[in-house]
């Protein structure tokens, strides 16, 4: 496992940046351009939410080898109201108030691995995993 | 320093080409921008070419949602060209669906269907 | 697997440790045997008779299940895939873990010499372990031999599926065989990218040769058709036989207004439509005009 790297989620420009690192996570680890693209576009969504919904927090990037398979796997964590109905908001067109879309159920779809923590209150954690 | 997209007019149309990441201030004065320009210059079409990017999220789709409304209020149609394969597989299972937008290959193509859109409605407007 | 007891054994191996390192090297690096480089095969047994006596010190039942074989298990793969990538057979690799046999025997016998039973019994504890650790290089050959026929497989499902220019601004691709999620998603990938290298406008998906559709290539191609709708071309799919509209009828697909043909002329004939575009038939000399 190589050593993760962590970003800050504090601004619009922060949004870019995790994309940027996830890109060339992503190409270090030979991931075909589609898959590339279907990673960067998760952690794009992710990242804005954890801006938007969760009032800030930070990326956690690790590039995986486990067993020779080679894998990108980012975690966002945030300290945010957390999400009171996780379930409400995995479903397809779930909009929460303010008209912006979550993502979740797309960006669940993006990936391989999707796991997500949150209870209202105390924040939010959702980790995402592409294989190679 | 100011950066602002750039929009070109050509003819009764107006093109953009949006080639960095756009964030939330940029966006913003993106539409704000376009929507002044169709207005003043009674633009019958919009054209965005975002050949140049490689993703595309759901706040930049909702963005060239917004655009394709603001516009068509102001009678002008607006058509997305460019789209990479990878960005539209993404976009499909991400579960995005650009409504009111118009797609094509290059701003060619999109300049023939507002071309044709354009004759149309002048060919509507015969007494 | 019933557990080996492996306490006697772990004492006479760590007792040992550095004899049974040279004796084993000395072992690989004999004369009859493929010529292992002597310090790579050093420095692998040494890590292995570390983790060896680790595992057993944990007294953790067999190599094949308990997770404190767990480093062992990755050493033997590493071993394993490096050997198999240099060409080495299965069996010389498996010869790795079998040559310390008889150093092993050796200490075994020694350290038993005045009790035949525990001698057995010692030398039947030690043979059991080092089989199932040297048929665990063998299976981790195996691992990644079907690795390597896996991909092959895949670079022949490019191959396979060829587009091809029909007209100005058409594209087809004929799909043969049946389609799985694999073979539909890089059919996807490869239409969608001819549409962007050519500019076709439309693109005709023939399935005629496609015995059964199941809900997962539907929904598939589907998403083909919409991903290449935001790209501005449209998808045609031609050659949908009466078993397969049945099919996708009763699955509930909704094709939504996917435009569907039963052959691949109709198909042409609108794409030529949409595009612009027709075919004339040159009138014959002398007929009536």
């Amino acid at each position: 496992m190589s050593s993760p790297e962590t970003l800050e989620i504090r601004t619009e420009p922060d949004i870019v940046s995790v994309r940027q690192a996830v890109r060339a996570c992503s190409v270090s680890i030979g991931l075909s351009l589609i898959d590339q693209t279907k990673m960067v576009t998760a952690a794009s969504e992710l990242a804005r939410n954890t801006l938007q919904h969760g009032g800030g927090g930070q990326a956690r990037l690790e590039i995986l080898d486990e067993r020779g398979r080679k894998g990108v796997r980012v975690t966002f964590e945030d300290r945010g109201p957390g999400i009171a109905n996780l379930e409400l908001a995995l479903r397809d067109g779930y909009t929460s108030a303010g008209g912006l879309g979550m993502g979740l159920g797309g960006s669940r779809r993006l990936v391989n691995q999707f796991e997500i923590h949150s209870e209202a209150g105390h924040g939010t954690r959702v980790t995402i995993t592409r294989w190679k | 320093m100011d950066a602002r997209i750039p929009i070109l007019k050509m003819g009764p149309f107006l093109l953009v080409t949006i080639q960095v990441e756009l964030q939330d201030q940029l966006a913003m004065q993106l539409q704000t921008d376009l929507t002044e320009r169709v207005s003043a210059t009674s633009a019958k079409g919009v054209l965005i070419d975002i050949s140049s990017l490689e993703v595309v999220d759901s706040f930049m789709g909702r963005m060239l949602s917004t655009i394709a409304a603001m516009s068509r209020i102001l009678d002008a149609e607006t058509v997305v060209v460019g789209m990479r394969p990878a960005v539209a597989i993404t976009l499909v299972e991400l579960g995005l669906k650009l409504s009111g937008v118009r797609t094509a290959l290059d701003v060619e193509r999109g300049m023939q269907i507002l071309r044709a859109r354009a004759l149309a409605d002048g060919a509507n407007e015969q007494p | 697997m019933a557990d080996i007891n492996t306490n006697r054994i772990f004492e006479v191996i760590s007792q040992h440790e550095n004899e049974l390192l040279d004796e084993w090297v000395a072992e690989l690096a004999a004369p009859g045997g493929r010529g292992f480089p002597v310090a790579d095969a050093r420095a692998q047994a040494k890590e292995f008779l570390g983790l060896l006596t680790d595992a057993l010190r944990r007294g953790d039942g067999a190599p094949n299940g308990g997770p404190a074989w767990a480093p062992m298990r990755a050493l033997l793969e590493t071993v394993s895939s490096e050997r198999g990538t240099a060409g080495f057979t299965p069996s010389e690799t498996a010869t790795f873990v079998f040559s310390f046999k008889k150093p092993l025997f050796a200490r075994i016998r020694r350290a038993f010499d005045k009790d035949p039973e525990a001698l057995f019994s010692e030398l039947w504890t030690a043979t059991r372990l080092l089989d199932q650790l040297g048929l665990l290089t063998t299976e981790a050959h195996q691992k990644s031999r079907d690795e390597i026929i896996r991909r092959q497989q895949e670079d022949m499902l490019e191959l396979s599926t060829p587009v091809v220019k029909l007209w100005d601004g058409v594209l087809a691709l004929p799909m043969i065989g049946t389609l799985d999620s694999q073979r539909t998603q890089i059919v996807m990938e490869t239409l969608l990218q001819s549409i962007a290298d050519t500019g076709a406008q439309i693109a005709i998906v023939d399935i005629t040769g496609v015995p059964t559709v199941d809900t997962l290539v539907a929904q598939h191609l589907l998403k083909t058709v919409s991903a290449a709708r935001l790209m501005g071309a449209e998808c045609i799919i031609s050659g949908v036989r009466p078993q397969i509209a049945q099919t996708i009828v009763h699955l509930g697909v909704n094709l939504g207004d996917v435009i569907t043909k039963a052959t691949l002329a109709d198909a042409f004939r609108v794409a030529l439509q949409r595009t612009g575009q027709s075919i004339t038939r040159p009138v014959a000399a002398g007929a009536q005009p």
